[in-house]
């Protein structure tokens, strides 16, 4: 490519014309991926100002509701003074004994929630899995109630098990356990469209059943990714249930919004930090363990 | 023919005893973790009162809410709804355009590769990580509080959780560059803003574009519901079809919702795909 019209000699009569035919067809396909730019930039700029319309989006109130924004989020922030560090800490943080307990519950709810949501996503992903069932229709089945059970937001199920099962964390449990039913079963089928299918031509040159397939076949070798993805869940379904309680589905989500709607103000930034502290608490340390359980596995990929 | 004998076998099992038994602490171990795993959710059972007549109740309630679903119908709101849809679909879009834009120097600055002291770099990942556990529902309520009811609380909402998830994506992508097109525009003798723009730049959108999409698809999701707080969209209308017990109009909302999360998945999937392949790798 470098060398193009540089060499000297030889095959010269040719040269100007194969030229002419590559500057032709350079310019040919330069003005077509313009035009593609061209129409990318268009459709682009047509939903940036559909969406600046739609949402109210305009300069003013941005420079109006920036400063306010700003205003706010300091204004959470407590005054705290050298001198009297302690007390003022122990001033801002006036509610933690009861906090704690909340966020107790918020990380009990996320955990009972994942186990749940788990086991139903186990049971189901065999069937939602290509290679493991002859059924079309069986997998079709499986994958669509997946879908569902994955597309519909957390909050919504969260609403409707509160009119369902009551106020409390029971109804925010329930709603975790189905849209992590729907989103885990999703994961683990894929891990087990991807298992080694010798054990499991093994299981059933043995004489093993379907349950047996899959128990002997599959399991132990889809595990570690299983409890991989299953604890990469318990990160965000504890995030997630921290939002729960402001439907009324337990947690410490309903103190946050009770401190937001009565413009409490010191409590919010106290619970927002304790909220960020537990969860990148929860976030190492899952982590470590996820990297641990796969690590044999990217060493063995690499 | 070789047959082991009592006493071959006594001596491997001397010489080699963990190939016959696991050992104890490894077992304790086991048992410890499980009984732990069992224990915690026991309690934790029973924290959130699930007894089986709640659930039995529950599940009879909730029987009779779903034939009050059926058949989804959107009354005389179809409109609105639409509307209402559409603001969502701009409120992820642009919430998600501003976190982006505003996420590349706060990811250029977050790479090791650019900033190279070990404290700094560790520094701003830590606060990067922290604010991903704010849900995204929450900085809503914030802004809802701060900037007043409608989409454009929402919008910021989006903005500002997604921002910080960006920065730290961006930096990642940033640390992966391969260093022969650097080298080679420093070779050419190309300045710190050369390599940016032509060594780096390159390689990090198509990776970048790709985070980009794929977290417009999640924020539409998220965004179906930040109207429950009042931050605009099909979730304010949810949430009143809700409160006002009217089910059926409840339910095609969400089969709406559905739909609309269905066929956005799936074109910015194929932009996606598309995206993949032009990059280098990646």
């Amino acid at each position: 490519m470098t060398t193009m019209g540089h060499s000297e000699g030889g095959f010269a009569a040719g040269r100007p014309q194969r030229l002419v035919a590559f500057e032709q067809r350079f310019a040919a396909e330069r003005r077509r991926k313009r035009l593609w730019t061209l129409l990318q930039f268009g459709l682009f700029s047509i939903a940036l100002a559909g969406s600046i319309v739609v949402s109210d989006f305009n300069l003013n109130g941005l420079m109006n509701g920036l400063p306010k924004a700003w205003n706010y989020i300091v204004g959470t922030l407590p005054s705290l003074s050298l001198e009297t560090l302690g007390a003022d800490l122990a001033d801002w943080y006036w509610g933690l004994r009861f906090w704690l307990r909340l966020l107790v519950e918020t990380i009990l709810m996320g955990f009972v929630g994942t186990v749940l949501g788990g086991l139903v996503a186990l049971l189901l992903c065999f069937p939602a899995s290509r290679n493991l069932v002859e059924n079309t229709g069986i997998y079709f089945a499986a994958r669509r109630s997946l879908e569902f059970l994955r597309t519909v937001p957390e909050l919504v199920f969260a609403l409707i098990f509160v009119f369902a099962f009551g106020l409390g964390p029971f109804a925010g449990v329930l709603a975790i356990a189905v849209h992590t039913a729907g989103s885990l079963g999703k994961l683990f089928a894929e891990v087990n469209e991807n298992v080694d299918p010798r054990p499991i031509e093994g299981v059933r040159a043995a004489g093993g059943n379907w349950p047996m397939l899959m128990r002997l076949g599959v399991v132990p070798q889809a595990l570690p990714n299983y409890a991989s993805y299953l604890l990469l869940r318990f990160e965000i379904n504890v995030r997630g249930a921290s939002a729960l309680g402001i439907v009324g589905a337990g947690g410490i989500g309903q103190e946050l919004y009770v401190a937001i709607r009565q413009f409490e103000y010191t409590d919010i930034s106290a619970i927002m930090l304790l909220l960020i502290a537990t969860t990148s608490i929860i976030d190492i340390t899952c982590e470590t363990i996820r990297h641990r359980l796969i690590g044999q596995d990217m060493q063995a990929g690499h | 023919m070789n047959t082991i004998t009592y006493g071959e076998m006594a001596r491997l099992r001397r010489s080699n005893p963990e190939l016959f038994s696991t050992p104890l602490i490894t077992r304790v171990r086991t048992w410890a973790l499980w009984l732990g795993f069992v224990g915690t959710l026991a309690y934790g059972l029973w924290w959130v009162d699930a007894n089986p007549m709640r659930i039995v109740n529950g599940l009879n309630k909730l029987g009779l809410l779903v034939s009050l679903m059926i058949p989804p119908h959107p009354g005389d709101g179809f409109w609105d709804y639409v509307h209402a849809m559409l603001e969502t679909l701009g409120m992820a879009f642009l919430g998600t355009i501003i976190a982006a834009v505003l996420a590349v120097p706060l990811g250029f600055l977050g790479a090791k590769n650019v900033m190279p002291n070990w404290l700094f770099h560790f520094g701003l990942r830590r606060i990067y990580d922290g604010f991903r556990g704010i849900d995204g529902l929450v900085w809503a309520l914030i802004f809802v509080s701060a900037v007043g009811l409608g989409p454009f609380a929402g919008v910021l909402a989006i903005a500002v959780g997604d921002l910080m998830i960006f920065a730290k994506l961006f930096a990642e992508a940033i640390e992966n560059v391969e260093t022969k097109q650097v080298e080679g525009v420093r070779a050419a003798g190309g300045n710190d803003t050369h390599v940016m723009r032509l060594g780096v730049f390159p390689q990090v959108l198509p990776v970048m574009m790709s985070h980009v999409l794929y977290f417009f698809e999640s924020n539409v999701r998220s965004a179906t519901i930040l109207g429950i707080v009042g931050a605009g969209g099909i979730g304010l209308q949810l949430s009143d079809r809700m409160r006002i017990n009217n089910w059926q109009e409840a339910a095609f909302i969400i089969l709406m919702i559905l739909v609309t999360v269905a066929i956005i998945d799936n074109i910015s999937r194929r932009i996606r795909a598309r995206l993949i392949d032009a990059a280098p790798q990646a």
